[in-house]
């Protein structure tokens, strides 16, 4: 499912996907909050619809993430999950590649649902 | 590199060796008395002959010696460069201490008038400024300049002249914003500058501002110089085998923090740029009265200066993260938790920005995003913490003088990081907001996260610079009259913030209890300081009685301790091949191997300096690059670019053209010298029967990756930019305002265009080129830069017809920057083309070395991304509104 099987070379890019993905929703939920309340007139009426929305940004950078730590931790456990890799060998790269995704994925999960609680408490623009 | 060896030397290529032997390779220095060249090639020689590492020591020394005399100051080693960084960066950091003493002096007792409330603004605006602008963020560049190169093995980093550009930037600047104090026109407004206070006329006469806005923006340019060149000596110049996974943690964060600057500097240029346009020229940005708002400063401050504090912060527990295993004699425990920590404070730290502006009546969902961002990155900054301390803990720590100030960083960072979870708690923040509880946060990060790290740095590094210790026992006086006095003076501003003391204060009445802790506040600065002044003289006290301490006096496993007692200029003997984390604990011979020159680059055959390239993902061989070697160019281009920004200044126009005008030549001048020389032949035996080209092209070249890299950050500035005008659309009603017209649709799609076309033409150019119709090639370079300067002049004209005035109101103004921003670049692309033609003709650009157009190519893309961008924004927004 979701080509998890399949291996792939991992880099500095994939290293940072997960937190790129954990910008991308800061930065949309942050621009749709701040465009509904900009003009800072009606301040009670309540935001339904924008928070709908960041709920609907924050399952999908969550599946994302999620995603991405699925791969990592299948791939990294199929190098025989080391946490050390030290060696000088094409899969100690990997792995080490491989576990840093998962704990920045991990970072990256828990990061999205800490931004995206405030929307839950908070029903307008006061 | 099999198919170059086979491609041979043509007559062609014979001509070319010899148009580029007549002139001098800025990669052989001009020193007088040349050893003789090598005749036979590394792997063609019996290393195990002393006779023979004697000829190649011979040639090493001449090759990457400083210059002598006054010519001193041409060098451009990282040795030299790094060592002025941090001395000046030093200076400036006890000059700003001076006058730190002297707001204590003078908030000692109640009602004092031991200085003016407007020369006491002017001490406070100075001493923040300097501490972060001057001190804190240039350390970082100033240490990595000096000991990345030696931590990868390298002999220097890829652009040595980048470095030295910084460096003179970095001083000019520095000065400039320094000297205003002694003139009394210093900036005055608080470190972060606020508008209106500093933007209008009334408020703050005088210079200070722009001297603060002008001399600043120049040294962002040395910071984002140092970022490019950090960013690609991690990448491409480890030494062979040090993979990803091999890579020294210090390493690691030299990257983050690199890759940081490029984002969170570009914005504060476009603050800047936008705030000096209203000060000079009257464009209201700023001005609520013609639709300006002061929080787009704001903003754009805090983007660049939440992720500054990460900036300042990562690099130093840097420090901690090589110092930490050495006396712990362990490898770091959780190696891969230190990349994860340091990696996603990078990321974490952008969304932080807005905690800093809590209480401007920001909609509470939106302070909540970065308040729960803020408290999340407590979570990765932990994680660093614990990583040291449980190194600590399995191993056999030995308590030596760095060791002591590591463990006063910890404690110290510690009490910061709390006080800082708790000012993310929005609520808390409105109480303590802009009073003393945020001073003494911030000390506390700010030294127990950097100053006393930096200071363990010195003590470690010292034998490793300076080939001698410095003294135990001041070292450990030192640490605690540092360690005291700070917490005594800085622990108690939290209790008189808490009662009420508000920061920037010029003094304060008696009988509100606000005496004892300032006197404490006062006393332990004092202490603090003599402890500082003790650092200071142990390293400054002649010592030439005191022997060399022994090699790697630590016992430490990491590359940069191969120096040896008396320091070389080469950097290391020989290009080690790494296999481990620490390869001097690990790795059997190393050591020797290293000094027999049993590895790469035994020798500079041919008296030029060399240094090796390598592989993103494994460090495999790439390219032998010829590093240039001293030069005064890159102090003329500084020195040009310098007058530009302080004519600037003060409004004297014609000088500030002219100074550009130099500029532009010394820059010129400097690359068309420097930069894509043809080598003599075309691959080189660097030992070991291993064979590396000397010159590459396109994305395997570092100088691509330099232009990439430079241009995400111009990028960022232009994103910046453009989060302006999108800022000023969500909090405008009508946008643009009634009455003023968008810039059409009409010319602004024929610059579109015509910017399309110039990109063609630069883009076929490097393709015509590279298949040898070098007359083609010509013609399209020609084109291109004439139809990227109509481009613009159609760009220019749209606002113009339909009377944008950008004095009227901030949509004009806001259109204006967009479009002369891409005007600018277009006429700098203009100039690359132009550069390739004159480099075409006079044959240092040809189809097989052909680095130049491939670099000018490459900014073409960003260039019509840019154009793509301003022309959509400007021209079909107003439709939208």
């Amino acid at each position: 499912m979701f080509g998890l099987d399949r291996q792939t070379r991992d880099n500095i890019w994939t290293l940072i996907a997960a937190p790129t993905i954990w910008a991308l929703h800061f930065l949309l939920a942050y621009g749709v909050a701040a465009v509904q309340c900009a003009p800072n007139q009606a301040i009670f009426e309540t935001i339904t619809a924008t928070r709908w929305m960041i709920a609907g940004i924050t399952v999908v950078a969550l599946a994302l993430i999620g995603l991405i730590f699925l791969r990592a931790y299948r791939e990294w456990k199929g190098h025989g999950g080391g946490t050390v890799n030290d060696q000088d060998t094409d899969v100690a790269r990997e792995s080490f590649l491989e576990f840093s995704t998962v704990l920045l994925a991990g970072l990256s999960f828990v990061s999205v649902i800490f931004v995206a609680l405030p929307a839950l408490f908070i029903a307008d623009c006061r | 590199m099999s198919d170059m060896t086979s491609s041979g030397s043509s007559s062609a290529s014979g001509l070319r060796a010899f148009l580029a032997l007549r002139r001098r390779d800025p990669a052989t220095p001009p020193f007088s008395d040349p050893p003789p060249r090598a005749t036979q090639t590394a792997s063609h020689v019996d290393q195990e002959d002393p006779e023979v590492r004697k000829a190649q020591e011979k040639r090493l020394i001449w090759t990457w010696d400083a210059p002598k005399g006054w010519r001193y100051w041409s060098a451009v080693n990282n040795t030299e460069v790094g060592l002025w960084y941090t001395a000046t960066s030093f200076l400036f950091m006890l000059f700003a201490g001076v006058l730190g003493l002297m707001i204590r002096a003078q908030l000692a007792v109640p009602e004092n008038d031991f200085l003016t409330a407007n020369f006491y603004n002017q001490v406070y605006t100075l001493h923040g400024t300097v501490m972060m602008f001057l001190f804190a963020v240039p350390i970082f560049e100033a240490v990595a300049i000096i000991i990345l190169p030696q931590m990868l093995g390298a002999r220097d980093l890829p652009f040595p002249r980048l470095s030295a550009f910084g460096y003179w930037c970095f001083l000019i600047g520095g000065v400039f914003v320094c000297g205003s104090i002694f003139f009394d026109s210093a900036p005055n407004s608080g470190w972060f500058m606020y508008p209106p206070l500093t933007t209008q006329e009334r408020f703050t006469p005088g210079y200070g501002a722009d001297i603060w806005l002008l001399g600043l923006s120049f040294i962002e340019v040395a910071s984002i110089a140092a970022a490019v060149e950090l960013i690609v000596g991690t990448l491409k110049c480890r030494p062979p085998g040090m993979r990803l996974n091999l890579m020294p943690l210090y390493a690691w964060y030299v990257l983050v923090v690199a890759g940081m600057i490029l984002f969170a500097f570009p914005p504060l240029i476009a603050g800047d740029i936008l705030f000096e346009l209203e000060r000079l020229f009257n464009w209201p940005f700023f001005d609520p009265e013609r639709g300006g708002d002061p929080m787009l400063w704001q903003h754009l401050f805090w983007i660049f200066g939440h992720p500054e504090v990460y900036i300042v912060f990562l690099p130093a527990i840097a420090l901690l993260a090589m110092i930490v295993p050495t006396f712990a004699r362990r490898p770091i425990l959780g190696y891969s938790w230190i990349v994860l920590a340091a990696v996603g404070t990078g990321f974490l730290s952008f969304g932080l920005w807005v905690h800093h502006m809590f209480t401007t009546g920001l909609p509470a969902i939106s302070l909540g995003f970065f308040s729960a961002a803020s408290e999340a990155v407590a979570i990765p900054t932990g994680v660093q913490i614990f990583v040291f301390i449980a190194t600590m803990l399995t191993g056999r720590v030995v308590y030596k003088v760095p060791m002591l100030f590591v463990s006063g960083a910890l404690a110290v960072f510690v009490i910061g990081g709390l006080t800082g979870v708790m000012v993310a708690l929005a609520p808390f923040d409105w109480q303590a907001h802009d009073t003393y509880f945020v001073v003494a946060h911030l000390h506390y990060v700010l030294i127990g996260g950097m100053l006393f790290p930096v200071v363990a740095g010195i003590y470690y590094f010292w034998p490793m610079l300076a080939g001698k210790t410095l003294s135990d026992r001041l070292g450990k006086i030192a640490f605690w009259l540092m360690f005291v006095g700070f917490n005594l003076g800085f622990f108690p501003m939290h209790f008189s913030g808490l009662w009420g003391m508000p920061r920037r204060i010029w003094t304060y009445p008696e009988g509100i209890g606000l005496e004892l802790p300032n006197l404490l506040s006062s006393i332990g600065a004092f202490i603090f300081a003599a402890g500082v002044l003790i650092v200071v003289f142990d390293v400054l006290r002649p010592r030439s009685k005191q022997p060399y301490a022994p090699r790697n006096v630590w016992n430490a496993g990491t590359l940069e301790w191969l120096a040896e007692e008396e320091d070389k200029g080469w950097g290391v003997r020989s290009i080690p091949i790494v296999t481990s984390r620490y390869p001097l604990w690990d790795q059997k011979n190393f050591v020797e191997d290293v000094d027999t020159g049993r590895f790469y680059l035994p020798d500079a055959e041919e008296l030029k300096r060399e240094t090796i390239v390598t592989g993103v993902l494994d460090a495999d061989p790439v390219q032998v690059l010829r590093v240039p070697g001293p030069t005064f160019m890159t102090m003329w281009a500084a020195g040009f670019l310098g007058a530009v920004f302080i004519f600037a200044t003060f409004h004297w126009w014609y000088m500030t053209i002219g100074a550009m005008v130099l500029a532009t030549a010394a820059i010129i001048v400097w690359v068309w010298r420097g930069t894509a020389i043809i080598p003599e032949k075309e691959e080189k035996d660097v030992g070991r029967g291993l064979t590396l080209p000397l010159y590459v092209s396109g994305p395997k070249a570092v100088g691509w990756w330099a232009m990439f890299i430079t241009m995400v950050g111009d990028g960022t500035a232009f994103l910046a930019l453009i989060f302006g005008y999108v800022f000023y659309l969500t909090i405008h009603a009508e946008y643009p305002p009634a009455g003023a017209n968008g810039p059409g649709l009409v010319w602004p799609f024929v610059s579109l265009v015509l910017f399309a076309v110039a990109w063609a033409g630069a883009f076929f150019a490097r393709r015509f080129n590279q298949a040898g119709r070098v007359s083609a090639a010509r013609g399209l370079m020609v084109a291109g830069a004439l139809v990227s300067l109509l481009a613009s002049a159609a760009l220019l004209w749209a606002p113009y017809t339909t009377g944008l005035d950008p004095v009227r109101h901030v949509y004009d103004a806001t259109v204006w920057v967009l479009v002369i921003w891409t005007a600018c670049h277009a006429a700098v692309g203009s100039l690359m083309l132009l550069y390739c033609l004159a480099r075409s003709i006079f044959n240092h650009l040809t189809p097989k070395y052909d680095a130049d157009i491939q670099n000018v190519a490459l900014y073409w893309h960003f260039m019509l991304a840019t154009a793509a961008t301003t022309v959509l924004v400007t021209a079909l927004f107003p439709l939208a509104g």
